[in-house]
């Protein structure tokens, strides 16, 4: 038997074998459970179940508003921090950015762990005693410190990219510090604004870890709910999760769909 | 700017703060990993205490091999099927490059609670059951499209003549592919691979839903310790202090070496 001629295209097969199998094949199965009941016939009453239920829909809604909170939080320690670093002249600014990508390698875990045992420590003063019950505000510290940095590193990367000859003809033609960000820097780092927002918005709407870990399992979230539906009920669980999917979704196409030159990861400093 | 100096400090300052901020929680653990009790708050007295419970304690270093072995496992597995298709895709056709790229994308944007329901129903659905296999692949299918995103640039810059050339000179196109090619790529397969490495470490998510019964990891010891307490589990949490001052050693070491590697390289060169 001959072989076929060795081609570079099929180096491809592996994997997109393995994204049908592991990625394609899965979405169906959960589209699959969402709409059938646990006889496994087609029905819309998960569907239904989901949307008119209020304690699921106060969930949905609580998990939204703590997301935006840590989102906004987190823009507005990351910008001014990124903009800082983009326009410094420090030759050593590398190193700066380094320091804030460098926590993010420990496992994630253990730094919910550490910001546990300061919290802990801070609530046995008397003055910071509230602390101890303060679940949501714990949470949302506790994701503001986790998520920080893939806020930082996209505004950083696209703010680097802003070329500064346009600060010059900002100031030459007569406009002010404040004109100037709002009419070049602010929509020029929108790219960067949008990645960072959706880097951070997703996982704190679905990280249970942190709020189990900081708000004494008292602050529920979606990625709980699912968890929770995971032991129970997978038909209700593949329906939150196609929620999810679908607010995913729509939050990229609004976003202009995910830009893989921003390395979130920051490996490719 | 009225005042350079004024401005600069307060730029400093507030960068200095937030820094500050970050790595407090660390540097308070690192410190109180070195003392006698396990209380935070007063330092009591050097030892080394909270180290040797770590290190003699066989359930604990059986969870952090489990995390290191899978880590590397997940990790070159990736690195090699990543590389492959960033390669494959590369050459085909552009519907079927973009079509490709984008299932890749989805692992990357969806929330990873998804991603892991999504497998663990299916593999119980098909009979595959939860075993070392299914959470390999879930570790897979979550590194995989960040080695093909880091693979795909390094493509994109690499000289396409050479290959050609490589060909009119008699090597065959295997040949070619591995000695022309890849040479070039190699950088970011190797950030493909570190970034495959460092998820896969960082996960608890996909490890709970697709793991076997009874394997830890990191993740999921130190979170089931925590949310248990100290009476429920084998080690004192105290012992955790270390094991975070270790990995953070060991991070800002390797982020030493490697930029000084990377600088005697860069005046090698010259």
């Amino acid at each position: 038997m001959k072989l076929p001629r060795f081609s570079r295209k099929t180096l491809c097969i592996p994997y997109a074998v393995f994204l049908v199998f592991f990625v394609i094949i899965p979405m169906c199965v959960i589209l699959f459970y969402a709409f059938t009941d646990r006889q496994m016939h087609f029905s819309f009453s998960n569907f239904l179940r989901f949307f008119s239920d209020p304690t699921k829909l106060s969930t949905i809604v609580y998990s939204i508003v703590i997301a935006l909170i840590t989102t906004v939080i987190c823009l507005v320690i990351a910008y001014p921090v990124a903009l800082i670093l983009a326009r410094s002249k420090l030759k050593k600014k590398f190193v700066i950015l380094m320091l804030f990508v460098l926590p993010m390698w420990i496992n994630f875990v253990l730094r919910v762990n550490a910001l546990r045992e300061l919290f802990n420590l801070l609530s046995q003063s008397e003055a910071l005693s509230w602390l101890e019950n303060a679940n949501i505000f714990k949470t949302i510290v506790g994701m503001v410190y986790d998520f920080l940095p893939f806020m930082i590193l996209p505004l950083y990367t696209t703010m680097l990219k802003i070329d500064t000859s346009l600060y010059e003809a900002s100031a030459d033609l007569g406009g002010n510090a404040f004109t100037t960000f709002f009419r070049i820097t602010l929509p020029l780092s929108m790219p960067g604004i949008m990645s960072g927002v959706t880097m951070v918005f997703l996982p704190s709407m679905t990280n249970y870890v942190v709020s189990d870990m900081l708000g004494n399992a008292k602050v529920t979230i979606i990625g709980k709910f699912i968890y929770e539906y995971f032991g129970s009920d997978w038909h209700m669980g593949s329906m939150v999760a196609l929620v999810l999917l679908i607010v995913v979704f729509v939050s990229t196409l609004l976003s202009g769909g995910f830009k893989s030159e921003e390395n979130v990861r920051g490996t490719n400093l | 700017m009225k005042h350079p100096i004024l401005s600069k400090c307060l730029k400093a300052g507030f960068v200095g703060l937030v820094l500050l901020l970050l790595y407090l929680p660390i540097l308070l653990l690192a410190v109180y990993s070195f003392d006698k009790t396990d209380m935070i708050g007063r330092f009591q007295g050097f030892s080394f205490k909270h180290y040797a419970d770590l290190f003699t304690n066989s359930k604990v270093l059986g969870m952090i091999g489990n995390t290191f072995l899978l880590a590397f496992i997940a990790a070159t597995l990736s690195t090699v099927l990543g590389t492959m298709g960033a390669l494959g895709m590369f050459y085909c056709k552009k519907r079927t490059k973009t079509a490709i790229h984008a299932v890749s994308q989805i692992p990357v944007i969806n929330a990873e609670i998804v991603t892991a329901l999504a497998l663990a129903v299916t593999f119980v659905a098909v009979g595959l059951g939860k075993s070392y296999f299914t959470l390999l692949i879930g570790h897979m299918v979550i590194c995989t499209p960040f080695v093909v995103l880091s693979v795909m640039p390094k493509l994109k810059q690499m000289d396409n003549s050479l290959y050609e050339a490589a060909l009119d000179l008699g090597a065959s196109p295997f040949k070619a592919l591995m000695q022309v090619v890849l040479p070039q790529i190699i950088p970011g397969v190797i950030s493909g691979f570190m970034l495959a490495v460092t998820l896969s470490l960082d996960d608890y998510i996909v490890t709970v839903y697709t793991r076997p019964a009874g394997f830890e990891t990191i993740s999921t010891y130190v979170f089931n310790a925590t949310m248990k307490g100290n009476a429920h589990t084998a080690v004192t949490l105290s012992s955790f202090w270390a094991l975070t001052t270790i990995i953070f050693v060991v991070i800002v070491l390797f982020v030493l070496i490697s930029n000084l590697a990377g600088r005697k390289k860069k005046e090698a060169d010259k």
